[in-house]
Order: structure tokens, then sequence, then C-alpha cells
């Protein structure tokens, strides 16, 4: 594995995935969930997708993590690449294992991700059994450690209990006991704290973030949830029918939003803020039908800025300032209600 | 502004059998003014659904009474008294998907409850239902289509439109917007505020999105393992929280603006909500909060009113 390290440009960042394309064949047609995706996350970052149901942000991470049962699931096109090296469709990477050791997951609903026939112990210390060839007993030993780690009370006497003698908080909480067990260099948390309540949310996004600070680890986190974004995240991609509509770091996301939809978003939501209280203003209309894509910009019919050629053709990536961009032809240098007024506007 | 709806130390406890109960809800007493929205927010397990709940009689109470203009209202309720509240009461259920009978089209689910309550003729209630479904954002045609032909947030306005056909006085929505994505919340929210104006709504709105709530709500009420701990104007509550566990609910609310966020301390606080079967003694809060005294573990702080101020709070540190 330190050879494998060795032969990268350290420039190389951890996980770099581009034009991500997934679809999945069903009775109603093909569905083209995911067309065409790219970002990337480095070493003890945490990137955010946010979107709404059915952007396609989960098929994103479920493809990185080889996930995505096939069929009726097909890769299409697009690569994903772990310091260099090509994971889409591969089980291991550099003799390791991606899925397990390389890169953990943790999912929205810790009670049915979690085997209610086994110990939670026995759940967390099997990987470790896997990937790393350890021995029962101590397996059972780290696993009793990383619940500790994890801040679970009494971690002796609850490793040898089942899912269901567990509140959902601390269900996820040795959620990610199990996924750091093999100590991977990314974590995947799929709305990992959508189900809780917001006392408990609290503690496991600090967690998280403590995790990450001891291990390094880049964090990728799934949410629709903006409060969440703009308290974990250093990178934000926004997705929209099966897009990363705008890409850039939390600040170029939050203050100075580029896409139509991501103002959107914000314009939908109540802010505590007294100088900025405003009228909740909804989007209307429903995203696009991913059966048959339109030809110009999947969010134009509910775009209040939407032009003629956004009906007619698929925007670019635009890029702004830093690497943050934004695929929208209000962008183009060609517009002529170049948005510099409306987006650019700081709205902090 | 006078009372609409009174609850006077209302309790709803459940039987579990071998001498145990669960304490759901446990002496609330809340007055809900004409045409005003008080928002219930607290954790799950703190009482709020069965609050609501047992304060349209779907549960028995336990003990305490529901006094509605003036009236008290049956401990238990009987068939006919279901039929007389029925078009005074309603209420807007969370879950989009279950709470929709999927064997009945849409307009028969609208359209049920005049059919019930009032004698009209079926192309009356055709005409009511083809109303509502455009006073909710959809369409006329929509009445012969099926709750599965629908999204999530079309649901939503299916149950609105099937609780408020009957012109109700008083609506409970139990987190009428959490199973809902963010722009779909929006035109929830907006719908319900202008048939506020329009209709003259009274609203006890439980959801456990802070700032939504204090968004929608005139009055927020804080509710902690069945007991109510604060209550008080809804912008005076989330700014200025007085109650030890209002404070740590609403320090732990992220807000969407990361410098907001990364200037925060954290103030998430340890353990979870305990287990409303085993009820400790004292302050219910006592064992989580960060301020706890002496006396909070032997002697439960009573809601009273905090000097010179609009706001009852239920703490020791207060009183």
């Amino acid at each position: 594995m330190k050879a494998a390290e060795e032969n990268v440009d350290p420039a190389t960042p951890l996980l770099t995935v581009e034009d991500l394309q997934v679809e999945f064949d069903t009775y109603g047609g093909t569905v083209q969930a995911v067309r065409g995706v790219s970002f990337s996350v480095d070493q003890g970052q945490t990137l955010a997708i946010v979107g709404e149901s059915g952007c396609g942000k989960s098929v994103t991470v479920q493809s990185i993590m080889g996930l995505i049962p096939t069929p009726p699931g097909r890769i299409t096109a697009g690569s994903a690449r772990l310091r260099g090296h090509q994971i889409l469709g591969r089980s291991t990477v550099g003799g390791k294992e991606i899925r397990g050791a390389e890169i953990g997951m943790i999912f929205q609903d810790p009670m049915t991700s979690l085997n209610p026939t086994m110990t939670i112990g026995d759940q967390i210390a099997e990987p470790l059994q896997i990937h790393r060839g350890y021995s029962a007993r101590d397996a059972f030993t780290e696993a009793i450690r990383l619940l500790e780690l994890s801040k679970i009370p009494e971690a002796t006497k609850r490793a040898q209990q089942y899912p269901f003698e567990f509140s959902g908080g601390m269900l996820q909480r040795a959620m990610i006991a199990m996924a750091l067990s093999c100590k991977p260099s990314i974590l995947i948390a799929d709305e990992p704290t959508t189900a809780l309540d917001v006392t408990i949310q609290a503690q496991i996004l600090d967690l998280m973030q403590e995790l990450q600070k001891e291990t390094g680890m880049a964090i990728i986190l799934i949410t629709h949830d903006l409060g969440v974004v703009a308290r974990m995240a250093d990178e934000v991609a926004v997705m929209y029918a099966g897009k990363v509509v705008e890409y850039g770091s939390a600040d170029d996301v939050f203050y100075r939003s580029a896409h139509p939809y991501t103002v959107g978003l914000k314009e939908a939501m109540p802010t505590n803020d007294p100088a900025r209280q405003h009228e909740l203003k909804p989007i209307d209309g429903s995203p696009p039908d991913l059966f048959a894509p339109p030809a110009g910009c999947g969010y134009c019919p509910r775009c209040p800025y939407a032009m003629q050629i956004c009906s007619d053709r698929q925007p670019q990536d635009h890029n702004l300032r830093g690497h943050h961009s934004a695929s929208c032809w209000l962008h183009h240098a060609q517009s002529d209600s170049r948005p510099e007024t409306l987006f650019f506007k700081d709205t902090h | 502004m006078g009372d609409l709806i009174e609850a006077r130390e209302l309790t709803r406890f459940f039987d579990l059998g071998g001498n145990q109960r669960v304490h759901a809800v446990d002496k609330v007493s809340l007055s809900i003014g004409e045409r005003e929205i008080v928002g219930l927010v607290g954790e799950s397990g703190s009482g709020k659904s069965t609050f609501g709940k047992t304060l349209l009689g779907l549960h028995n109470k336990t003990d305490g009474e529901v006094i509605f203009r003036g009236e008290t209202l049956p401990q238990k309720y009987r068939p006919a008294d279901f039929q007389k509240l029925a078009t005074k009461m309603q209420m807007i259920f969370q879950d989009p998907y279950s709470s929709l009978n999927p064997r009945m089209t849409v307009g028969e689910i609208i359209g049920e409850g005049l059919r019930l309550h009032f004698s009209l003729s079926p192309s009356d209630v055709k005409d009511q239902v083809v109303d509502w479904l455009e006073k909710v954002g959809l369409q006329a045609d929509h009445m012969s289509r099926y709750p599965h032909e629908f999204s999530g947030g079309q649901r939503q306005r299916i149950g609105i439109a099937r609780a408020l056909i009957l012109e109700p006085e008083f609506v409970v929505c139990d987190e009428p917007i959490s199973a809902l994505d963010v722009s779909v919340q929006a035109q929830v929210i907006n719908l319900l505020g202008e048939l506020k104006q329009t209709m003259g709504l009274t609203l006890l709105f439980i959801a456990h999105d802070l700032s939504m709530v204090r968004y929608v709500s005139d009055r927020m009420a804080v509710m902690y393992l069945g007991s109510l701990v604060e209550l008080g104007k809804a912008d005076e509550v989330y700014f200025n929280p007085k109650h030890p566990y209002t404070e740590v609910l609403i320090g732990s609310n992220p807000e969407p603006d990361p410098n907001l966020e990364k200037g925060r301390a954290s103030t998430s606080i340890q353990g979870e909500i305990p287990s409303p079967v085993n009820v400790p003694s004292g302050c219910r809060f006592a064992n989580r909060c960060p301020k706890v005294l002496d006396v909070c573990r032997g002697k439960t702080p009573e809601l009273i009113p905090v000097k010179d101020e609009d706001r009852l709070v239920a703490c020791h540190l207060v009183s």
C-alpha cells in the first residue's frame, strides 16, 4: 500500500469522480439517474452533496462504492479514481478492498442497515476479521474500543446487545464505529442524521468532525439539509436532475450562489438571521422526468431567469472564481442578463 | 382575542400492564386563541403528537379536560361526539403515504367528510371538491385518480384539502412538512398561511424543524418528556430561550449559514431523552441539564410566568 502511495503525484486529490453516468432499466423504460457528475475530495476535507429527492445523490455514491445492482443498474460512462487508481467496477485497489476497507459508509436508517440477529459487537468485528485478518477475540476487543471511540457509554456491555436494544442515535454511533473499523480513507455518510432529532444530530455531527480531525479521513456527506451543509462542509456540490449544477467552497455556494436552483433553495427556507427575513418563495413545478431527460437545462421549466437557449441546449460548466463553477447559461459571455447584480450580491 | 380551545392539565398515559405506564402527556395546560398559530416543538418521544391527538379526542383523556368555545368536551368520545366535532376540528397527518386510503379516489377522499356531515347532492359535493383541489394547487381532473399517482407534496395537499373542506375552526397539523423536500415545504407552508388568512383558521403546528416553526407560529410551546417547559411568542422563545432545554434545542438547530455555524461553539448535550415509563422525580430534564441545581432533582418546577414578560417557563433557575 505504501508503494501505491509513493508513485502517485501528491497533488492528485484523494478521490476524483469524472463525468459519472448511471442508468437503470425499469418496466417504464430507462431512467438516467446520474447524467454526468464530477467532483473531487481531498484528505481531511468534507464534501457535501446536496439536492432534493430523486436528484441522483445517493446513486452517485453507491456507484463509487460498487453498490449499484447490475442489472437493472448500469454505469455507462465516467471514472472514479482513488489516489489515481480507477475504482469503478472493481472491488480492490492496490491489494486492498475498496468497500469497507478504503471507503466506509453509513446510511440514513441505522435500524434497517444493521443485522437484527447479530450483536452490535459481532457486527463491528466482522469487517475486521474479513479485511484485516483479526482473530474473533481480537476483533471483538477492537469493536469495544471502537464503540468507546464513538462515545457509546458502557461499551463492553453494549457490544453484547442487539440493535433493538439501541436508540436511533446510539445505532448511528455503532454504524460509525463499524464504518471506521478498518480505518478507511473516505467515509461516505448518506443522510446520516435525517432520521434523528436535532439534539442527537448535533452529537453525531460533532462526533464525525472529531473523528475526522483524529484520522484525517475525507467525508462525503449526502444531505438535503442546508443547515447541516453549512455546519459540516468545506466543499459543496449542488445536484439537480442527475447533474451537479453548482460546485464550490461552502462560502461560494452560500454567499455567492451562482445557480438559480441554489438561490431558489435558499429562498424556499426560512432564515433566523433578523437582517435577512424574507417570505418563503417555493420553487414551483417539479423536477424533469429522467426517463426522457430534457435537451436543455433540467431546471429551465422552473427557473425564473430562463432564456430561449436554456430549453434548447445543455449549459456548460462556467468557471467563476477559483474552482467555483455553475452549469448555467446566465454565466455565458454572450448572455445579455449576466447575473453580476443578481447572484454575486454577497448576501452577507 | 378569545381562547378557542383550551387544554387544562391534559393527561394521557398508556398502560403497559404490570403497573407500568407511559407518561406520554402529563398535565399539559395550553390555550390557543382564535386565529392563532401555536407551534409545538420537542424531541421525538416528548409527547407532541399524543398531545395533539388527545386534544382532538383521537386518544381518550386519562385526566384533565379540553374546553372548546367554553364547552367542556367529553372525556371519551362516542361516535356522536366525533360526528358533531369533526366539522369543527380536523387533523393533518405527517405521513402523506399512509394517511390516505389507497382504494379511494382523491375525489372520494376529499369529499367523504361532506357526504357524512352535510346533506348535499352529489353534484354539490363534486363542486366543492373541485373548488378545494384548485385551492390547494391541484387540478379538477385529479379527482378520479388514486393516491399512488401523486407525489409526496401533492398527497400532502390532498390531506390538507380533506381536513379543510369541512371548514373547521381548529386544525392540528402533525409534522405536515417533514416528509417533503425543501421547495415543496415552502409551497405547503404558504398554502396554510393563505388559508389562515382567508378562513380564519386556528392551528396547532407540531414540528421538529425549529426554523420553520418560528417562521409559521405566533407562539411557540416546547415539550419535554410529556410536560410543557416553555411557552411564549415564537420569536422571543427562539432568540431568547429561558429554559435550558429550549436553549439546547435551539443551539442544536443548524442554520444555513457557514459563517454562523463555524463561529458557534458546540452546544450539543450528552445523553438522550429518558424513557417516559420511569419518569424521574423532580425536573424531568435534570439528568441532562447543563445548568442543573440540587433543588432540580427533588422538586418539580411549575410552569409559571416570567416577571415582566409574556412567557411561561418551568425551571427553578428562572423562578
